[in-house]
């Protein structure tokens, strides 16, 4: 009986470390849980060692230590070619001399199926690629090679299907509509998908659990909307969509339970932030706030904002971008942040440069990080 | 090509293919009607210094295959078994040296070229050598009861077939790689990960991916080992004559030009057959 062929469950990380020969540390000490049939995204940038996990997990890498259980199985030492496990790789590998009905029927003839057509022609509708099936690789299009990468796995119905940053070699809108497509076939064959990517966008559309990770560690693992919201580093902050971080010194703590929240001075400004969006102990710390939450109005007019108003600050550039306006501004203390605008019509036009305005944001969408990260992580650099 | 036109007029793409028409002309075109026309001349009435008439004698033919037909057959086996040691040896070099080798492909490459530096005749002499009665390898198999006390190799089959192999080794190795470099070795990866064991990935992925490599280096080599003479001359005896040797005797020692000739283009037509088969069979027409 092959590895396949038994009770599926979820897919557990533990300990699991990934020292290069050179000495390069790729992957450290990671614990994880995959619950089975979840969407789980692994994102990172470029060299974090989200793709070095994913080799690991599929037994194209050995792990320096550590163990990778599915179930009660430990399938850290199984060969590659004996994990219940499937891969869709980055350029699709597709096998060239075959036809796309070949290429799908790969893994199911390799198990021993003697006659898988009738599989293939379900899995080939599933992807739509009926039409495609006696074609060769080189005869089809990006996203039509992506789907044949993608069927080519699923008829294996591994426990863990791995997907390395599969859309990658696609263009933006071909992107945005296969990341609808995956989720779709994720929901109607219910197997438990790990996927690459270091597009916080895609990760946030598509996976239920979104894990960042950073030089070999995961920074912090949640639901897409908790991340966001709620981010508990600089790293996170700044990776995961952006933010603007303003130096603060905590001056008290109020309340308790769900009410409680820490006063903070921004350069003279008490700001108010609830406890559990705090994820420092000590006394100073970076005030976070996004972009889309920062509110402003020309100097003197009330903003919509039960919070205090930072005033002084000054319009430095104007980005119109349709269906919003990226303001810069230049706070009194030299500092810039940034402020996302809906074009909703009812300032009736932009605010011009120069103008002097009021910055405010509502308490409940600000958060304070440890003072000592650098606020300038997880920035992508140009 | 517009620039081309305006300068040569509109028949520029055949002024563009004459060099090459021109080369093919005197280099292959006139070179085979004469061997042709030769061929189908009296041997009886002329001869290799006053030239040769045609008149259009068939029976060249049918003497030539009917007195040498055995040695046809040796060569195509001597040039069938070369080929196919010359197919596993080089398979599992260009294997190595697409894959395996790392920064040392380079010096790989160089070294499977080198022996092209020092000429043909001397390395198959200086196997001659090596291969001799009182030679160590001899003498050692000797030792070990693997030969027996007059056994030898030189002027043996396995020593022309040796000969042959080795001094067509390159042409196999350099088709090979160039079909198994261009694998890309994630596929290797796509299909360990689809269940596919070692020997698995091998027969499904990457011989079928290799075989343009695997016919272009099975003809380089069986084609020029099929007609080649030296190595049977050299490492052979009157016994392992190959049909290379019966038309160079016939061209030079007895000077008979016409059944020579006859012998060559059955030759040829049996070889040029022979691939035109094997192509179809492989699937690789783009090659052709």
């Amino acid at each position: 009986m092959s590895l396949a062929d038994q009770a599926r469950g979820d897919l557990k990380l533990t300990g699991l470390h990934k020292r290069y020969p050179n000495g390069f540390v790729a992957v450290e000490s990671l614990d994880l849980v995959i619950p089975q049939g979840s969407f789980f995204a692994l994102l990172g940038p470029s060299g974090c060692g989200k793709t070095t996990t994913l080799r690991m997990v599929a037994g194209l890498e050995e792990a320096t230590k550590g163990t990778i259980h599915i179930g009660d199985q430990d399938i850290t030492d199984a060969k590659p070619y004996k994990r219940p496990v499937n891969t869709v790789f980055q350029n699709y590998a597709l096998f060239p001399h075959l036809t796309i009905a070949e290429n799908v029927a790969f893994g199911p003839k390799r198990r021993g199926a003697k006659d898988p057509a009738q599989e293939v022609k379900e899995i080939l509708a599933l992807t739509e690629l009926t039409e495609q099936a006696n074609k060769k690789p080189t005869q089809l299009s990006g996203g039509q090679q992506q789907r044949v990468a993608l069927a080519r796995a699923i008829i294996n119905r591994p426990d863990v299907l791995l997907l390395d940053e599969p859309l990658g070699a696609l263009d933006l809108k071909l992107r945005r509509a296969m990341q609808i497509e995956l989720k779709r076939i994720q929901e109607e064959v219910g197997l438990t998908f790990v996927h690459v990517t270091h597009d916080q966008e895609e990760a946030m559309t598509m996976a239920d659990t979104v894990a960042v990770m950073n030089k070999g560690r995961i920074e912090q693992m949640g639901a897409p909307y908790d991340l966001y919201t709620n981010p508990q580093t600089t790293f996170v902050a700044n990776f995961l969509g952006r933010s603007n971080l303003i130096k603060g010194t905590v001056v008290g703590r109020e309340g308790s339970g769900a009410d409680a929240v820490v006063k903070v001075d921004m350069h003279g400004t008490i700001a108010t932030i609830k406890a559990s969006k705090v994820h420092t102990d000590s006394d100073h710390g970076w005030v976070g706030i996004r972009p889309e939450k920062v509110l402003i109005q020309p100097e003197g007019q009330a903003i919509d904002a039960p919070g205090a108003a930072l005033s002084g600050a000054v319009v430095v550039d104007a980005s119109y971008i349709g269906v919003s306006t990226d303001y810069t501004l230049r706070m009194p203390w030299g500092q810039e942040i940034t402020c996302f605008e809906q074009n909703t019509g009812r300032r009736g036009g932009l605010i011009p440069v120069g103008t002097k305005v009021d910055v405010s944001w509502r308490p409940e969408f600000a958060f304070l990080l440890d003072s000592a990260q650098d606020a300038e992580a997880g920035l992508e650099e140009d | 090509m517009e620039a081309l036109q305006r300068v040569f007029g509109k028949n520029a793409a055949y002024l563009l293919i004459g060099p090459a028409a021109i080369w093919l002309a005197v280099f292959f075109l006139f070179p085979m009607l004469s061997l042709l026309t030769t061929s189908l001349s009296d041997p009886a009435t002329g001869s290799p210094i006053n030239g040769y008439t045609l008149t259009w004698r068939v029976d060249n033919y049918v003497e030539a295959l009917g007195e040498y037909w055995p040695y046809m057959m040796r060569s195509l086996l001597y040039a069938g078994i070369a080929t196919l040691g010359c197919l596993v040896l080089g398979y599992v070099l260009a294997y190595a040296i697409a894959f395996k080798a790392g920064r040392w492909k380079t010096v790989m490459l160089v070294l499977v070229i080198a022996p092209f530096f020092t000429s043909f005749l001397v390395r198959t002499l200086s196997w001659k050598l090596i291969l001799a009665d009182n030679g160590f390898i001899v003498n050692t198999l000797q030792t070990l009861h693997i030969l027996g006390e007059d056994g030898r190799l030189l002027a043996t089959p396995f020593a022309v077939i040796m000969g042959l192999t080795y001094n067509f080794l390159p042409f196999m190795i350099l088709p090979l790689y160039t079909s198994l470099e261009k694998i890309d070795p994630k596929l290797n990866e796509a299909a360990a990960d689809l269940y596919a064991s070692p020997w698995q990935r091998f027969t499904k992925v990457i011989w079928p991916l290799s075989l343009p490599g695997v016919v272009g280096g099975t003809l380089l080599t069986f084609i020029p080992a099929t007609g080649d003479y030296i190595n049977a001359s050299l490492l052979g005896s009157p016994n392992t004559q190959m049909v290379g040797n019966k038309i160079q005797q016939l061209f030079t020692t007895a000077g008979d030009y016409p059944h020579a000739s006859a012998l060559s283009v059955i030759l040829m037509v049996l070889i040029v057959a022979m691939v035109l088969f094997y192509v179809r069979r492989a699937g690789t027409e783009e090659l052709l």
